[in-house]
């Protein structure tokens, strides 16, 4: 597969083209929408079709070995915390799946570390990082073996 | 040209924001509050690196809260999967860490399988099932909490070498994708977190389907060409990792295997890997008999049965599939992580209830991370590493001030994704004790190395620029070559000289030889 946009869908706002890991989502400067400049160097990753706010993007499985008349449609819902595909085979068949993308509220629960308490320099010059060891849940402290044993190797 | 340079200076430099930089830049912070941290993506890193597309899996978790695994085990299972080519201070390391890295991504909201007794569901001994699609806009935003600055879409392409003191690291160069601006990062640390090389061999598909590789097209090597530059110990860079995956979308077996219970067949139907038994054996010795078998050898007798004759060889799945839940997870597998491997079976009207889909083996790799072992030669942990494999700081290169974490790191395979953030955390805090303990004093960088640096970048398109006018139009110059060009004819190189599919995986010293010489003489004028 690679990407292709949608004429009267696009209306060039640039969100593919700012997320393309693969920087091959481009604004044509002529009609002022999107395109796939490269698709040989498209992964299907997807990432352009989920961000797209008007689903102006689809895919069309690659030339070299994916006969046309199926599709894998995609639609990522951040607020719902779910991702919903359908797949259609060219034969027709349908199957449907919907998956979680989040627990959480986005980003809520992931720490500010500059706000949070300043570690030791005990803690700097131990071994752990940063919420061990607690952060294990063993209840015990960092594993650790003794230097020799790498030496010989961990045999069997 | 009228390209603005842009100068910027900071104490730890992240380059590149995948798995490994993302777990850098966030623990850079914890431990450096003070410093100025700065990271370097060539994309976007709510989508960049080879979790771009999510994951399905976390291959790497311990489980050492419910005693699943301790991080010895891991290094056994490691060292056994790479026939003994491991650095077990560097995986073991890893592995007493990764399990407060997954704890910490489970807090965030990454949505993890559980079982009845409320563990993660496990996929194999090593494995934890997650929905993971959105994996890596998850870890990037702890990165944005962190870091002080964030760039994306700067390609960096070149390290600075401190000119006060020899073998010591000053900052790195690159250019921005967008505007074409050249962008200077005088930096007391420098942390690689660069990825591993697809595209160097020729890949099975040369079409359209070219970008279809098993690992990330935008992974171009950045990991190992920085670190080489200058003058960075590497190791097993020999090692080439080639994968067993579903034909032409290259979607994951992992799940297939562990989970769903599915097994391979030859074209009669017959287990070939019993076939190849006495003649593996033969070359490798014990590591045959040994549980469970080196993923390696169990391709090498995949390669030699399609070599034999017993070609196609299938995946059977029709027995797992008529389970309604193993299916949905055989589905959602892809959909995770290899969208393209859905598109592939929906427009060949493979479904794997009723037909038995196909495997191939890839065009092969150089990464660190997966099941290989290329990358930079690294200090390990001061408390495990034996005298030789350490001095001083942990993951530093053989450069001073230069770190690593995730594929640029070699010696420490099957870190996966869980792993190499981990990796980059651990890497982030030995960089913060570096500057703390004044090893970054008094670093120089003249405007005339980044200035010389400056015309390399750009010569390229100055040839280009130049070189256009003089022909009429399309692709065929006497002047320059396109970038596209210029892979292709890398790709030809390593295929047949170093082991490519066309050649079967198959190498010796005279090609390699040859290789050299060719190579010396093509890349020396584009």
């Amino acid at each position: 597969m690679s990407t292709f946009v949608y004429m009267t869908r696009c209306d060039g706002c640039g969100h593919c083209v700012d997320i393309c890991p693969s920087d091959i989502m481009h604004i044509d400067e002529t009609i002022r929408r999107a395109k796939n400049i490269e698709p040989n160097f498209c992964w299907e990753c997807y990432s352009c079709v989920k961000a797209c706010p008007n689903h102006a993007i689809d895919v069309r499985g690659y030339a070299d070995f994916a006969p046309m008349g199926h599709s894998v449609r995609v639609r990522r819902e951040e607020e719902k915390g779910t991702i919903s595909w359908k797949i259609k085979f060219r034969n027709g068949t349908v199957k449907d799946f919907i998956s979680p993308i989040t627990t959480k509220p986005w980003g809520k629960f992931i720490p500010k570390l500059a706000d949070g308490d300043k570690p030791n320099q005990g803690e700097m010059n131990s071994q752990i990082l940063y919420s061990e060891p607690q952060g294990l849940n063993t209840n015990e402290e960092l594993p650790k073996v003794e230097k020799s044993v790498f030496k010989k190797g961990v045999y069997y | 040209m009228a390209r603005k340079t842009i100068y910027e200076e900071c104490d730890v430099l992240v380059v590149g924001g995948g798995m490994a930089g993302t777990g850098a830049a966030f623990e850079a912070r914890h431990w450096g509050r003070d410093l100025k941290i700065i990271c370097v993506e060539k994309a976007n890193i709510d989508r960049s690196g080879a979790v771009a597309q999510g994951l399905y899996a976390i291959n790497c978790y311990m489980g050492m809260q419910w005693g699943e695994n301790m991080p010895e085990d891991h290094v056994r299972y490691a060292r056994n999967d790479l026939m003994g080519l491991v650095r077990e201070d560097l995986g073991y390391d890893m592995a007493r860490h990764v399990d407060s890295t997954v704890h910490m991504f489970d807090e965030w909201g990454l949505p993890m399988m559980k079982n009845k007794e409320g563990r993660y569901q496990r996929e194999g001994k090593w494995q934890i099932m997650i929905h993971g699609e959105s994996y890596k806009p998850i870890v990037a935003e702890a990165a944005k909490k962190s870091a002080d600055k964030i760039y994306n879409r700067i390609m960096i392409t070149h390290l600075l070498k401190d000119e006060s003191k020899q073998n010591r690291i000053g900052g790195a160069v690159g250019f921005n994708m967008r505007t074409g601006d050249y962008y200077v990062f005088k930096s007391k640390t420098v942390i690689v977190a660069a990825g591993g090389a697809s595209h160097i061999f020729k890949p099975r598909a040369v079409g359209e389907g070219m970008g279809r590789t098993w690992y990330a097209p935008w992974s171009n090597g950045s990991a190992y060409a920085l670190p080489i530059a200058v003058g960075a110990k590497m190791t097993q860079m020999e090692n080439r990792i080639v994968l067993c995956r579903f034909k032409d979308g290259y979607g994951p077996v992992g799940a297939y295997f562990l989970h769903l219970k599915t097994y391979t067949q030859n074209a009669n139907g017959e287990n070939y890997e019993k076939k190849w038994y006495e003649k593996t054996k033969e070359l490798v010795g014990e590591y045959i008999d040994h549980h469970p078998t080196p993923t390696c050898l169990r391709n090498h007798a995949f390669i030699q049965e399609v070599m034999a004759g017993g070609g196609p060889i299938h995946m059977v799945t029709k027995e797992a599939f008529q389970d309604p839940h193993l299916e949905t997870i055989g589905w959602e597998n892809f959909l995770g992580m290899t969208v393209g491997q859905a598109v592939v079976w929906a427009s060949q009207n493979i479904d794997p209830k009723y037909t038995n889909p196909e495997l191939t083996t890839s065009e092969p790799y150089v990464m660190g991370s997966h099941a290989t072992c290329s990358g930079a030669w690294v200090s390990g942990p001061e408390d495990i590493a034996p005298d030789d494999y350490f001095w001083g700081y942990n993951r530093m290169m053989s450069v001073e001030g230069l770190f690593g974490a995730g594929d640029t790191v070699g010696g420490s395979a099957h870190k996966f994704s869980s792993g190499s953030f981990t990796e980059g955390r651990l890497a982030a805090k030995a960089a913060v004790k570096y500057i703390q303990d004044k090893k970054a004093n008094g670093i120089q960088v003249s405007e005339r190395q980044y200035q010389n640096l400056k015309e390399v970048i750009y010569k390229p398109m100055e040839n280009y620029t130049v070189g256009r006018n003089e022909i009429t139009g399309g692709t065929v110059s006497p002047s320059y070559i396109s970038p596209i060009q210029g892979l292709q004819r890398l790709q030809k190189i390593m295929d047949e000289y170093v082991g490519g599919i066309t050649y079967n995986y198959m190498t010796n010293e005279n090609t390699l030889k040859k290789r050299t010489r060719v190579a010396r003489m093509v890349a020396r004028r584009s």
